[in-house]
C-alpha cells in the first residue's frame, strides 16, 4: 500500500473525527458544568435526543436550521431544569432522576420523530471551510474545513477551560461542586448556582444533540446518538472535569467512531466485511480503557470528582 | 441582638435570647452542646433567620437575608469546621464570593491582599498554597485572614482552640488582642473554662436555649460558670481506681501506613497497650490519629512492620479478622463509619453480632432473637430510643454513641481504640463514656484512646503516647506528663521548640 | 427535618417556599401510591396531546389490549415475565446502591449463550428438560460474565459502573449482530434458525389437550421460574445474614466495611448476580417466545426493569405487579402507533414517581418576605 493512501486515510479520519466528536463534545462539556456544581446528571442520553429530534423538527417546519438549534437549546435546557427540580429542591437521588430523564427523552424523541424519518430535506447548519486556512495542506483539512458548528466546539471546550479556572464565577462555580458550605456562609447562593449550571449543562447537551441531527449525520434517525451521552459521561471522568480533556477525548472517540465507516476501504476489510462489527465495539470499549487508564492516574494525581458531586446541599440542621 | 426565638421543627433553639457585646471586648459564650450556641451565632451570620426578635449592629437595626448581609455589615465567622474549599488556594478561598474581585481571577492582586493583612495582624499563610497541604492551625489562619479581608468589626469564632495545641492557643490568643485593641470585638464560642477565664471579658452562657447569665468573666471560678453551664453541680474529677496491668494486647512494631492520598501518614510507629490500661494518644488533627486507628483495627492495610493482637501477628488482617481477634472500635465519625444511619437500632446493634450465633443459625437471621438482644442492651445501656426500631439518623449525639459502645463492649472486646469518643457530646454524655471506657479498663480490656481533647488525654489515659506527623514523640505515664511538654511535642517538639525561641 | 429552598424568587417580595413535612399524615401514605399513577397518566396524556395523539383513545385502547381478556393477559404475562426476572437482577444491585443500568446488554448475552446451547453447543438428541436447564444455566453464566466485569472494575479500581455497564451493553449488541448476520446467521438475514422444539419452554397451549382452556394462551413456563426467583429473593433479602450484609452495604458501605463485612466481594458478587438475572431474562425470552435469536428481539426489556425495579422500592414481591404494569404497557405499545410510546410513558412514570413522592412530603408555601 503507498503512503500517500495511508496519509490520505488518516486526515480524513482525524478530520472525520473533530466533526464526529462535536456532539460528546458539547454534551461532555455541559456535563462538566453540572458536575462541577455538584450536580450529576446522566440524562445526557436523553437531553441529547431531544436537543436532536427537537433541532431537526423545528428547522424542517421553520425552514431555519438557526432556530432549529435554539430550540434544541430550549429543551434541553427545559429538561435539565426538571432534573434541577427534583435533585436540588426536592434532593432526589441524582442517578435516579438522570436514569429517568434518560429514558424520557429517548422514548419522547422516538414518538415525535416517528413522522419525521421519511423526511430529507430539512436545513441544515452551514458548512464553512474558512477562507485561506481551509487550503492549507493537511492541518486545512483537519481543522479549517468544518461545518460550522464544529468550529463551535472548537471553541467552547477552551472557553469553558478558561471560565472555569481562570474566573471568579468559575472559582465560586467549583467551590459549590466541592465544599457548598463554604460557598454558603460567604453568600454565594448554592441553589441558584446549581440550577443556573445544570441548566447551563442541559443547553449544551441540547446543541450536542442539535450538531447531529442538524450538521453531522445530518438526520433524523431513532436513538441516532447511539449512546453518545453515556460515552460523554465517561469521558467527564475521564477528563478530570477538564473541558479541555474532555475535548481531546470526544475528538478521539469521534475518529474512533467513524473508523468502522472508514475501514470499509481498506483490503483488509473487503475480505473479511464481518469484522464491521467488532470494529463497531471498538468506541465503547475505548471509553471503558480510557476510565481504566485514569483510574489509576486520578488517583495518583489526586484528582477527584467535585468532593460535594451528587449529594443534595441543605444547611447543617438540628435533628429531633 | 434583642428577644431571638427560632424554632426548629420539634425543637425550640433559642428562647428569647438577648445578647449584646461591646466594643473592643472578647465575650465568651458558653454553654453545652445543644445549648443553642450555634444556631445563635449562624443567626447572626445570616444563615438562619430569627422567627422573632431583632439584631442591631453597631446600633443599626439590620435586617439579613443572606450571609452577604451580614458580612457587609460587619460580621465575620470562623465555624468550627473550616470553611474553606481544599482544592484552591489560599487566595482563592479569601477572595471566595467577593464581587469586586472583578469578573477575571488576578493572582498576584489578591496574593498581595492575602500577604498585607497576614503580616499586618501576624497570621503567617503563603497564600499560593492550597488549602488541603495545610496545617490545622494555618487553615484556621486562613479562616481570620479571611473574615479580616471582609472588614470584620465583629468576629465569632466557635470552638477556635479544640483543634489547636496549647502553644498555638497562646499564638491565637495573642492575634486575638492585637484585633480587639484596635476595637473589634470578638465572641469566643467554647466549652473550655479555663480558656475562657482566660481571655474573656464578660461571659454569657446559654443553657436550653435560654440565656442564663451574662457576666463579668474577672473573679469568676470554673465551678460558677460550670454549674450555669450545666444547671447543676459538676464533679470535675472522675473516680479513676488504680490500673491493674496485665499482659500486653495490643503491640505495634514500626508499623508504617500511607493515608487516603498515597502519603506516608504513619512513620515507624511503635507502641504497646497492656490489659486493663488506657494508652491515650495526643496530638493535632491530621497527624496521623486516624490512620493508627484504621490500622489497627485492619481497616487500613499498612506497608511496613508487624501488629500483634493478643500475642497474634495479624499484620495482614481484614477487618473480619481484627473483629475475631477481638479488636473493637469506636470510631471518630459516628454517622459516617460508626452506624448505618436509616437502620434501625437493633441492626446497628447486630452490625457484628449477626454472624454469631446470636444472630441466628447458619446462613440464615433470627430478627426476632436480634431484637430481643437490642431490647436488652438499649436498657443495660440506658438508650433513650422510642423502640429498638427507631432508625438510627434519628438518635442524638450521646445516645448514638451508647449504641456504638454498647454494640463494640458487647463483643466483650480485648483490645478496644477509642477515637474521639466524646466528640460533640455533651457533659453528660461525655461523663457516661468515660466511664464505660474506664468499667472496661477494670475489666482487663486494652484501651487506645485517640483525642484531640488534651483534657481528656489527662482526665483517663494511664499513659500518655504523643503523635506528630505519623510519628510517635515519646510515652510519658499519666502522672509525670507535663502539659507545655506535651504540647511541645504536638507541635513537632525539640526543632520547633528552638525555632520559637529564635523567632 | 425542615428546609427551605427558594425556588423562584418573584421580584424580592414573595417567594415559593418548599418545606419539608415533619410527619407525613398516614392517609397520605395510603394514598400515595394512587396520586403518583394518576398523576403520571396526567403527565403522560399532556405529552400524548403535545406529540399529537389522543390520550384517551391511547389508555384506554392499552389497557383493553393488554388485560382484556384470557389472551391480553397471556400476552402481558410473555412479557411480564423477562421484566420481573431482569427487575429482580437490577433490584439486587440497586440494594446496594450499585448502579447497574446495563442490564439490556446482559440479557441479550445471556439468550447468545442459551442460543449457542440449544443449535450448536449441546448434542441435538438431548432431552428437553436437560436443554433448557443447560440453556438457562449458560444464559445466567453469560449475564453474570457481563456483570463479572463492571462488578471488578468497580470494587477494584472504582470505575464508575453506570457507564461500563452501558457501554457493555453497546459491545453485546454488536456482538450478537455479528452472530446473527454471521455465523449463525440463517441466509444472511439478523436471524438464527429455530431452535428444535427440545429447546422451546412449554407453553400452556401445549398442555391444550389436558386442559382445553388453554388452546392458545402462549404464554409459557417461565412465568413459574420468575416467580418462584422472586420468593427466593424475598427469602434471600429479608431472612439471611448474607440479605442483611447487603442491607447494611446499601445503607453505609463504610459502617459495613468497618463491620467487617467484604465490600469487593460483595460488589462482584452482586454484580454477577445482578447479570446472571438479566441473563436469565434473555434466556427466558429466547426459548419461550422467539425461539430463535435475532436482531433486535427485545424492546428494551433491561431499560424497563430499572423502573420496575425502583418503582416496586426494590422489594422483590412488589416487582410482580409493577412488571405486569409495564408488561401491559409493552403489550399495547406493540399495538398502537406512534411507536415509542410506552418508552416514554415509562419515562413519565419514573419522573413522576421520584419527584411526586418526595413533592408529597413537602408543603408548598408562598409567603412574602
Amino acid at each position: 500500500m503507498e503512503l500517500s493512501f495511508w496519509a490520505g486515510f488518516l486526515i480524513s479520519l482525524l478530520a472525520a473525527g473533530i466533526t464526529y466528536g462535536t456532539g460528546i463534545l458539547f454534551a461532555s462539556v455541559g456535563e462538566i458544568f453540572a458536575e462541577r456544581a455538584g450536580v450529576l446528571n446522566v440524562g445526557l442520553e436523553g437531553m441529547m435526543l431531544m436537543g436532536a429530534v427537537t433541532a431537526y423538527l423545528t428547522a424542517y417546519r421553520t425552514g431555519n436550521a438557526w432556530v432549529g438549534l435554539l430550540a434544541a437549546i430550549g429543551v434541553g435546557g427545559l429538561m435539565a431544569l426538571l432534573h434541577a427540580f427534583v435533585t436540588i429542591t426536592l434532593r432526589a437521588d441524582q442517578v435516579v432522576s438522570g436514569l429517568a430523564l434518560a429514558l424520557l427523552g429517548s422514548g419522547m424523541s422516538a414518538v415525535i420523530g416517528a413522522p419525521l424519518v421519511e423526511v430529507r430535506t430539512a436545513p441544515r447548519l452551514p458548512e464553512f471551510p474558512i477562507p485561506g486556512l481551509a487550503d492549507i495542506p493537511v492541518l486545512g483539512t483537519i481543522f479549517f474545513d468544518h461545518n460550522i458548528i464544529v468550529y463551535a466546539g472548537l471553541l467552547a471546550a477552551p472557553l469553558a477551560w478558561w471560565f472555569i479556572y481562570r474566573t471568579r464565577p468559575g472559582m465560586e462555580l467549583r467551590a459549590v461542586g466541592e465544599y457548598p458550605a463554604a460557598a454558603d456562609v460567604l453568600g454565594i447562593n448554592v441553589v441558584r448556582q446549581r440550577y443556573a449550571y445544570v441548566i447551563l449543562g442541559g443547553m449544551l447537551a441540547g446543541v450536542g444533540g442539535a450538531a447531529l441531527s442538524l450538521a453531522i449525520t445530518p438526520l433524523w434517525i431513532e436513538d441516532m446518538t447511539a449512546g453518545q451521552g453515556w460515552i460523554a459521561l465517561g469521558l467527564v471522568i475521564f477528563a478530570g472535569w477538564n473541558p479541555l480533556l474532555a475535548a481531546f477525548g470526544s475528538y478521539l472517540f469521534g475518529a474512533l467512531g467513524r473508523l468502522p465507516l472508514d475501514a470499509q476501504q481498506l483490503p483488509l476489510f473487503l475480505a473479511a466485511p464481518q469484522l464491521g462489527y467488532f470494529m463497531k465495539m471498538l468506541p465503547y470499549l475505548f471509553v471503558i480503557i480510557l476510565m481504566l487508564i485514569s483510574a489509576r492516574g486520578n488517583m495518583r494525581r489526586r484528582i477527584g470528582a467535585p468532593a460535594a458531586l451528587g449529594q443534595a446541599y441543605m444547611r447543617e440542621e438540628r435533628g429531633v | 441582638m434583642c428577644d431571638i426565638t427560632k424554632r426548629f421543627p420539634g425543637v425550640l433553639a433559642n428562647d428569647q435570647v438577648t445578647f449584646s457585646t461591646r466594643h473592643g471586648e472578647v465575650h465568651a459564650l458558653l454553654g453545652e452542646n445543644g445549648a443553642g450556641k450555634s444556631t445563635l451565632m449562624n443567626i447572626l451570620s445570616g444563615l438562619y433567620k430569627p422567627d422573632t426578635g431583632s439584631l442591631a449592629v453597631m446600633g443599626n437595626p439590620v435586617v439579613f437575608h443572606s450571609p452577604r448581609d451580614a458580612i457587609k455589615a460587619g460580621v465575620g465567622m470562623v465555624h468550627q469546621h473550616f470553611m474553606l474549599v481544599p482544592s484552591q488556594t489560599v487566595a482563592e478561598n479569601v477572595f471566595l464570593g467577593l464581587h469586586e474581585a472583578g469578573f477575571t481571577i488576578n493572582r498576584s492582586r489578591m496574593a498581595d491582599a492575602v500577604s498585607r493583612i497576614s503580616d499586618q495582624y501576624g497570621l503567617p499563610v503563603d497564600p499560593h498554597a492550597k488549602i488541603w497541604q495545610l496545617s490545622v492551625g494555618e487553615q484556621q489562619r486562613v479562616e481570620i485572614i479571611k473574615t479580616l479581608y471582609r472588614g470584620a468589626q465583629i468576629l465569632v469564632l466557635d470552638e477556635p482552640t479544640a483543634v489547636l495545641t496549647p502553644q498555638e492557643c497562646e499564638t491565637l490568643f495573642r492575634t486575638l488582642h492585637m484585633m480587639t485593641a484596635e476595637g473589634k470585638t470578638i465572641i469566643f464560642i467554647s466549652h473550655k473554662l479555663e480558656e475562657v477565664l482566660a481571655i474573656a471579658h464578660r461571659v454569657s452562657v446559654l443553657r436550653g436555649g435560654r440565656l442564663v447569665a451574662t457576666t463579668e468573666a474577672r473573679g469568676k471560678t470554673k465551678a460558677e460558670l460550670a454549674s450555669l453551664m450545666v444547671g447543676r453541680q459538676v464533679l470535675f474529677q472522675l473516680q479513676k481506681p488504680p490500673a491493674t496491668v496485665g499482659e500486653t494486647r495490643l503491640e505495634l512494631q514500626a508499623v508504617e501506613a500511607l493515608d487516603d492520598k498515597f502519603l506516608p501518614a504513619l512513620r515507624r510507629i511503635t507502641l504497646a497497650v497492656r490489659s486493663g490500661e488506657i494508652v491515650g494518644i495526643a496530638g493535632v488533627a491530621g497527624n496521623g490519629q486516624r490512620e493508627l486507628a484504621e490500622v489497627v483495627c485492619g481497616l487500613r492495610p499498612i506497608t511496613q512492620g508487624q501488629i500483634n493482637v493478643a500475642g497474634r501477628d495479624v499484620r495482614a488482617a481484614s477487618p473480619l479478622a481484627m473483629i475475631e481477634a477481638g479488636v473493637a472500635y469506636v470510631p471518630e465519625d459516628r454517622n459516617g463509619t460508626g452506624s448505618a444511619p436509616n437502620l434501625s437500632i437493633a441492626d446497628n446493634l447486630a452490625l457484628k453480632a449477626y454472624r454469631t450465633p446470636a444472630g441466628g443459625c447458619g446462613a440464615l437471621l433470627d430478627d426476632k432473637a436480634l431484637a430481643q438482644r437490642a431490647k436488652s442492651l438499649i436498657a443495660d445501656f440506658a438508650i433513650a430510643a422510642p423502640s429498638h426500631e427507631t432508625p438510627a439518623r434519628k438518635l442524638s449525639g450521646g445516645n448514638l454513641q451508647k449504641v456504638i459502645l454498647a454494640r463494640e463492649i458487647a463483643g466483650k472486646p480485648q483490645v478496644l481504640v477509642a477515637a474521639s469518643p466524646t466528640r460533640g457530646l455533651d457533659i453528660g454524655a461525655t461523663e457516661n463514656v468515660r466511664r464505660v471506657l474506664l468499667e472496661q479498663r477494670s475489666q482487663g480490656a486494652a484501651i487506645l484512646l485517640i483525642s484531640e481533647d488534651l483534657d481528656e488525654i489527662f482526665a483517663v489515659s494511664d499513659r500518655i503516647a504523643v503523635i506528630y506527623e505519623g510519628r510517635i514523640m515519646g510515652v510519658f505515664p499519666c502522672e509525670e506528663a507535663d502539659l507545655a511538654e506535651i504540647g511541645l511535642l504536638m507541635a513537632g517538639g525539640a526543632n520547633v521548640a528552638a525555632a520559637m525561641e529564635a523567632a | 427535618m425542615t428546609t427551605e429552598t427558594t425556588v423562584t424568587p418573584l421580584r424580592r417580595t414573595t417567594r415559593v417556599r418548599f418545606e419539608r413535612r415533619m410527619e407525613q399524615p398516614r392517609w397520605l401514605r395510603y394514598i400515595t401510591p394512587l396520586i403518583l399513577i394518576a398523576a403520571a397518566l396526567l403527565v403522560g396524556a399532556f405529552l400524548l396531546w403535545l406529540v399529537g395523539a389522543n390520550p384517551w383513545f391511547v389508555y384506554t385502547q392499552m389497557a383493553t389490549i393488554a388485560f382484556g381478556d384470557m389472551y391480553g393477559w397471556s400476552d402481558t404475562t410473555i412479557k411480564a415475565t423477562p421484566l420481573i426476572l431482569a427487575g429482580l437482577g437490577v433490584a439486587a444491585a440497586f440494594r446496594m446502591r450499585l448502579w447497574n443500568i446495563g442490564a439490556e446488554g446482559q440479557l441479550l448475552i445471556g439468550a447468545f449463550m442459551a442460543t449457542g446451547v440449544a443449535l450448536h453447543w449441546l448434542p441435538a438428541e438431548s432431552g428437553q428438560w436437560l436443554t433448557l436447564f443447560v440453556m438457562a444455566a449458560a444464559g445466567f453464566a453469560g449475564g453474570a460474565l457481563w456483570g463479572f466485569v463492571p462488578g471488578l472494575l468497580k470494587a477494584k479500581l472504582n470505575i464508575n459502573e453506570i457507564i461500563t455497564t452501558l457501554m457493555l451493553t453497546y459491545v453485546a449488541t454488536q456482538w450478537n449482530n455479528y452472530f446473527v448476520y454471521g455465523p449463525w446467521s440463517e441466509r444472511g438475514f439478523g436471524l438464527t434458525p429455530q431452535f428444535p422444539k427440545t429447546a422451546w419452554l412449554p407453553r400452556f397451549t401445549d398442555y391444550a389437550a389436558a386442559l382445553p382452556a388453554m388452546r392458545g394462551v402462549t404464554a409459557h413456563l417461565g412465568i413459574f421460574l420468575a416467580l418462584g426467583l422472586a420468593l427466593f429473593f424475598w427469602f434471600l433479602w429479608r431472612r439471611t445474614k448474607w440479605g442483611f450484609e447487603i442491607k447494611v452495604i446499601g445503607d453505609n458501605p463504610q459502617a459495613a466495611r468497618y463491620a467487617g463485612i467484604s465490600l469487593t466481594r460483595n460488589i462482584i458478587l452482586i454484580m454477577m448476580i445482578s447479570g446472571g438475572m438479566a441473563g436469565l431474562a434473555g434466556m427466558v425470552e429466547v426459548a419461550g417466545v422467539v425461539h430463535r435469536l435475532q436482531e433486535r428481539f427485545s424492546p428494551g426489556y433491561g431499560y424497563t426493569a430499572i423502573i420496575i425495579a425502583w418503582l416496586a422500592k426494590l422489594n422483590p414481591l412488589a416487582i410482580i405487579p409493577v412488571a405486569y404494569l409495564f408488561g401491559g404497557l409493552l403489550v399495547g405499545d406493540d399495538v398502537i402507533q406512534p411507536a415509542g410510546i410506552a418508552r416514554m410513558l415509562q419515562g413519565v412514570i419514573l419522573f413522576v414517581v421520584v419527584g411526586g413522592e418526595l413533592l408529597l412530603q413537602y408543603r408548598v408555601k408562598v409567603e412574602r418576605v
